[in-house]
């Protein structure tokens, strides 16, 4: 599942053109804004853990485009989400910076992010705990569509697995379960902590479920069939190229998905808007921290 | 005769999901005699929420519930279930607004009985909450009181965690403090402990030991009870100081008070809670809050002491 052999969705007359750029300019816009994030942590300007997206870019672009305003409940790796669904940039850059007027008036840093602008809620570092959560706010509301995002060891949590999951299923309620599986806990492998796989466990509770990859098309067709019938779960497969905490790069020979993937936007004969966007979400980024850290 | 606690807590409770638009959360609510009558009896009302037995995910749940503007109260039917019912709710509920500005309001009712459960289940686990800032604490044992607890649940955004005494649930009158001019000590008094120290108060009376007796309706913050002038000049007032008596184990809440008001007083205020050891379920093996023997005991040592 981590490799690029998957079936080519990006071939498939399934996304417009506008639909397949747009989901690369947001893959752009994390892309970007996380590696000013690097740059300014190596320097020593951030002075609280930071949760990095670089490699995983893809999810939270793709779901973005298909499950479109939702409550979002995500956990302390979540920069991509509040990106991707339109949160307040320079918000989130003065909250990674630790000033007031941070998007959670420097309370949350980078694992506790918030927008009452995209109903994005703050956690509060118990890893899962955002999935009850999710699923009592669904159900509080009358049935509102919510995406609960967290990794794959989160989803073991006796709260999740056991609580969160089940409850949206005998409910009906229409939470998205989406787990970004980097196959590890911290440095700890999936094989090493249980002997279940997560999908399988949310199907037998009667949810679709499915397992996949990070290729966007995939998760973009995925969430497009299963958001006609929630609950639901996808379990993504993906790598990312830094370190759990803080901006370490990590060794990561075997997939790049944002290079596959303007592979795949170039076979579709747009490489010259890949460029164009490339440049302008670079340019944009940059003047965002110049901004931010000149303040 | 007026309403009984319970009653009061049901009405409160129907008026809640009828009128406001909140919800009653909780484990068993309706066929197990619908918390001994303090839920209401309407079953299929869409505000009441049957959880499944989830009991790390309901205070979590709740939290949704919350910030979803519902005002959710959640059921705890034993205190002892605490140690996983109360996750979500002390540790986001409490942090919510100071970490978001967005409030997570819950009220969380949770039962207490002395003694007859063993280790498990019962007594007052109301000390494990007590550390966290944001979150108040109350022990409402009269109809007042409760409907006082509930307004400012109502009128705030605050979480609030509501230690509720089965033994106090027929009550349908009201406490009044007592206090009379250079008494022998001041005892402060939470839950129902308060109907304990009553007993023992009368008994010292009889041997010709006064004691002023204060009711602590709100645990934390304790300016909510608005009787800081009472309680200093009462304790200042005392000849051996004051007691504080409690159901839980008193490392947690009443030495906590005790410690507060021996600073701003400068006299000796002990402390009287559950004995630290495990309760097992032989009666003689038992443990139990501040009883009224063991109130009578502890102020019959401070005097002769």
């Amino acid at each position: 599942m981590n490799s690029s052999d998957t079936k080519h969705y990006s071939n498939l007359p399934l996304f417009s053109k506008e639909e397949t750029l747009e989901m690369f300019r947001r893959m752009c816009d994390i892309r970007n804004f996380e590696l000013y994030v690097k740059q300014i942590n190596d320097k020593g300007l951030i002075k609280a853990p930071i949760y990095l997206s670089l490699g995983q870019e893809s999810i939270p672009a793709a779901v973005s485009m298909i499950y479109k305003n939702p409550a979002i409940f995500a956990q302390h790796r979540c920069h991509g989400y509040y990106i991707s669904y339109g949160g307040n940039l320079e918000e989130l850059a003065d909250e990674l910076l630790h000033k007031p007027t941070g998007c959670s008036r420097g309370m949350g840093g980078s694992a506790s992010i918030q927008s009452p602008k995209i109903r994005m809620f703050w956690h509060d570092g118990f890893m899962g705990s955002n999935a009850p959560i999710a699923v009592g706010y669904s159900e509080a509301k009358k049935y509102e569509k919510v995406l609960a995002v967290m990794g794959d060891a989160a989803a073991e949590e006796d709260y999740v697995i056991g609580g969160a999951i089940p409850w949206a299923a005998s409910k009906k309620l229409p939470v998205l379960f989406l787990i970004e599986d980097n196959n590890l806990s911290v440095m700890t492998p999936v094989e090493k902590r249980r002997s279940w796989r997560t999908a399988k466990v949310a199907e037998a509770y009667g949810l679709n479920s499915v397992e996949i990859s990070d290729d966007p098309w995939e998760i973009m067709y995925n969430v497009r069939e299963l958001s006609k019938d929630l609950p639901a779960l996808m379990n993504i497969h993906t790598k990312r190229t830094v370190s759990h905490n803080g901006s370490d790069l990590i060794k990561n020979s075997d997939l790049d998905r944002f290079s596959l993937t303007k592979q795949e936007l170039e076979k579709l004969s747009l490489k010259k808007e890949v460029e164009e966007i490339e440049r302008s979400s670079e340019s944009f980024m940059s003047d965002l921290w110049k901004r931010r850290t000149e303040n | 005769m007026g309403e009984t606690l319970r009653n009061t807590i049901c009405r409160i409770s129907q008026e809640h999901i009828e009128k406001n638009n909140g919800t009653i959360l909780g484990e068993c609510l309706i066929d197990g005699g619908r918390v001994r009558g303090t839920v209401p009896d309407i079953p299929e009302h869409p505000g009441i929420m049957e959880s499944p037995m989830s009991d790390l995910a309901i205070g979590y749940v709740a939290c949704g519930h919350a910030l979803a503007g519902r005002k959710p109260i959640l059921v705890v039917r034993f205190q002892g279930f605490n140690w996983f019912n109360i996750i979500g709710s002390a540790n986001y509920a409490a942090k919510s607004k100071e970490m978001s500005g967005i409030p997570c309001p819950i009220f969380i009712r949770s039962v207490a009985m002395d003694g007859g459960f063993g280790p498990v289940a019962s007594g007052s686990h109301y000390g494990l909450i007590y550390r966290m800032p944001g979150i108040k604490i109350a022990a409402p044992s009269t109809p007042k009181e409760y409907e006082s607890v509930w307004n400012n649940f109502i009128e705030t955004n605050d979480p609030i965690y509501v230690s509720e005494h089965r033994a106090t649930w027929d009550i349908d009158y009201e406490l009044e403090d007592s206090i009379e001019k250079k008494a022998d000590i001041t005892i402060l008094s939470i839950s129902s402990t308060r109907l304990n120290a009553l007993n023992a108060k009368k008994r010292l009376s009889d041997e010709g030991i006064t004691t002023n007796l204060i009711h602590l309706p709100w645990i934390k913050p304790l300016d909510l009870n608005k009787k800081n002038d009472l309680i200093l000049e009462s304790l200042l007032d005392s000849k051996y100081g004051g007691l504080v008596t409690e159901g839980d184990y008193p490392a947690a809440a009443a030495k906590n008070i005790a410690y507060d008001l021996m600073h701003k007083t400068g006299k000796r205020v002990y402390a009287l809670g559950l004995e630290e050891k495990t309760a097992g379920f032989a009666p003689h093996l038992d443990n139990f809050p501040a009883t009224p023997e063991r109130i009578y005991n502890k102020i019959k040592e401070i005097v002769c002491e």
